[in-house]
């Protein structure tokens, strides 16, 4: 922790009490392992929140920004509003996490993206000691016209398993806007990950989703994806990148629906399995306009034969060969 | 076999499902020696590549590799690698997420920045332009093609086995490929390379021509780019190419040893 945050957690030590320290430190160290950079939590020109189980240990709006969060339960409700035109230097960082072993710690949020602005987010999500902790996720997402909204979620779970990540979205991507999300669980054990994602894109639209994700022992990894895509000349991309081992089990089911004349959609999934581990792949195309396109392209099994000799031709043994193919696919 | 042969091909045979690519090679190449192979599409040049590099599906049913004296012929991939060979594949892989100059950092025993560079540069490559980007599908097939020949040059082989180093890439930037083959050699890696086009065995010490399958040719440059530029380049439309019957193959045979305007 820098000085900076010292100085401020024994601030708000005096008003908020020991137990808030420790749980923000202890929010901290995970954020860290995660991959964040706790010090940026805390840079009043960064808008941020910091939500521990249920409780909001820290939340800043900033110009533009407005966080908003309510302790509930057994989770928060968050509102984020992004007035319009509004231009970010920096990311709004975000960090969720169960400390405990057990927990249940359920978001409801909602991202309001004003026409014309563009922010990006970027969210940790830590849950370093589960044994049995659920994540439920339950966001609303509008993306509002020629709006820009990229938001990259990240976790770390340690390497129990214990955790179960159920993130659902609702998006809505007006005419002009631009969505791109990213999911990455490649770090610790996934343990049970279940993303449900929908996004509807007006005229003119972007959609973007990328999910990548890295199981283990019996991890169940689950994806399933639709963007419709309902106005003239919008755009569409579901990128999948999934690695399964031992006993693990991914299935991912992606719909693209071309429903406007000029809308082009893509699918495109990766999923790399060894031992007894199963991955399955469903994307189903529908196209309602005879001048929109959709397309879709998977690999799923053993790694890349050519890849593989072409690492190995350098050397490198072949499980070291799969540990790179499969990290830089992942990365 | 004689102490300067780093490689030696004897008597090779290799059946892939519906066809035998290779019959019978016969190669030797020495210590130090640029040694281009010559030969049409389909004449099993690239098949005797991945047969040299162990690939999976191409092991000989007959006949043995030696390299450095040991014989490689059961060998995996790695092993092989591991003593010294490599190859730089004709259409190179794609890798996600890995940067350039990680991948030629990879077969470096001791990977070192200014190697990586220069490494670039000898392919005419920007170094600070590409080091940071991927191997994926935003490279252009020549600018792979350059970074293939890059990691193996850093690579600093024993035997470099070049597949069509010159496919794919732009016709101003062949004097550099040339350049660098020479150079390679310079610093003690022999160079197998393998061409169809010709002039490129300009910088060869000694050249083979291949076709259907077998080596039929060997002597100096000079010697063997003439047989093939009059012999096989004419008739390369009726020579066809792999999978060869016998019909096929003996016709191949004949053309190229007798001529097409001989009929």
């Amino acid at each position: 922790m820098s000085s900076h945050q010292q100085r401020d957690s024994a601030l708000r030590a005096e008003t908020q009490g020991e137990a808030w320290v420790r749980d923000f430190e202890a929010m901290m160290e995970a954020y860290e392992k995660a991959g964040g950079r706790s010090d940026l939590l805390q840079v009043p020109k960064i808008a941020s929140a910091v939500i521990s189980g249920n409780r909001v240990l820290a939340a800043n709006s900033i110009e533009g920004v407005s966080i908003e969060a309510e302790e509930l339960e057994n989770g928060v409700r968050a509102f984020v509003t992004v007035a319009p035109g509004t231009r970010l230097d920096y990311p709004v960082h975000l960090c969720f996490g169960v400390i405990p072993k057990e927990g249940l710690q359920e978001i409801f949020s909602e991202f309001e993206i004003g026409e014309g602005a563009e922010v990006g987010f970027l969210a940790h999500c830590t849950f370093p000691n589960a044994v049995d902790v659920r994540h439920v996720m339950d966001a609303k997402i509008h993306v509002g016209k020629d709006a820009t909204m990229r938001y990259s979620e990240g976790h770390y779970h340690g390497n129990l398993g214990g955790v179960e990540v159920l993130p659902t979205t609702r998006a809505q991507v007006d005419e002009g806007g631009q969505l791109e999300s990213e999911f990455d669980l490649v770090h610790g054990r996934v343990g049970r990950l279940a993303i449900d994602f929908e996004v509807d894109v007006a005229a003119g639209g972007v959609v973007e989703l990328v999910a990548k994700a890295n199981g283990s022992a019996e991890d169940e990894i689950s994806v399933n994806e639709v963007v419709r895509l309902n106005g003239e000349g919008a755009r569409g991309l579901t990128k999948t990148r999934v690695a399964v081992r031992d006993e693990a089990v991914s299935e991912i089911y992606t719909t693209a629906e071309g429903n406007a004349p000029g809308a082009v959609g893509h699918m495109d999934c990766t999923e790399i399995v060894r031992g007894a581990a199963v991955a399955r792949n469903v994307p189903t195309v529908v196209v309602r306009d005879d001048r929109a396109r959709v397309t879709h392209e998977a690999a799923i099994g053993s790694v890349n034969r050519k890849e593989l000799e072409t690492l190995m031709a350098r050397g490198l043994g072949e499980d070291e060969a799969v540990d790179i193919i499969i990290r830089g696919m992942l990365r | 076999m004689e102490n300067n042969v780093l490689l030696q091909v004897d008597n090779v045979w290799v059946e892939r499902p519906g066809a035998e690519v290779l019959r019978g090679v016969n190669l030797n190449v020495r210590r130090g020696e640029v040694h281009a192979l010559l030969g049409l599409n389909g004449s099993g040049k690239t098949s005797l590549a991945l047969t040299l590099m162990g690939a999976g599906g191409y092991e000989p049913q007959r006949g043995r590799i030696i390299f450095d004296d040991r014989d490689i012929t059961a060998l995996g991939v790695t092993e092989r690698a591991r003593m010294g060979l490599t190859l730089a594949w004709q259409e190179p892989a794609r890798f996600e997420g890995l940067s350039v100059a990680d991948y030629l950092a990879l077969g470096m025993r001791e990977p070192e920045r200014a190697r990586i560079e220069g490494a670039l540069e000898a392919v005419a490559l920007a170094p600070m332009a590409y080091m940071g980007r991927a191997v994926d599908t935003t490279l252009s097939g020549g600018e792979r093609k350059r970074i293939e020949l890059a990691a193996v040059y850093a690579m600093r082989p024993r035997l470099a086995v070049l597949d069509e180093p010159d496919s794919g890439i732009d016709v101003l930037c062949l004097d550099d490929i040339m350049v660098l083959v020479r150079r390679m050699a310079g610093e003690g890696t022999s160079v197998l390379m393998i061409t169809h086009r010709d002039e490129m065995a300009e910088v060869a010490d000694a050249a083979s021509l291949m076709c259907a399958g077998a080596i039929i040719n060997t002597g100096t440059s000079a010697e063997v780019r003439e047989y093939f530029a009059q012999r096989c380049l004419p008739h390369e439309d009726q020579l066809g190419s792999q999978p060869w019957g016998e019909e096929a193959g003996g016709t191949y045979r004949r053309v190229v040893s007798e001529g097409a305007d001989d009929e």
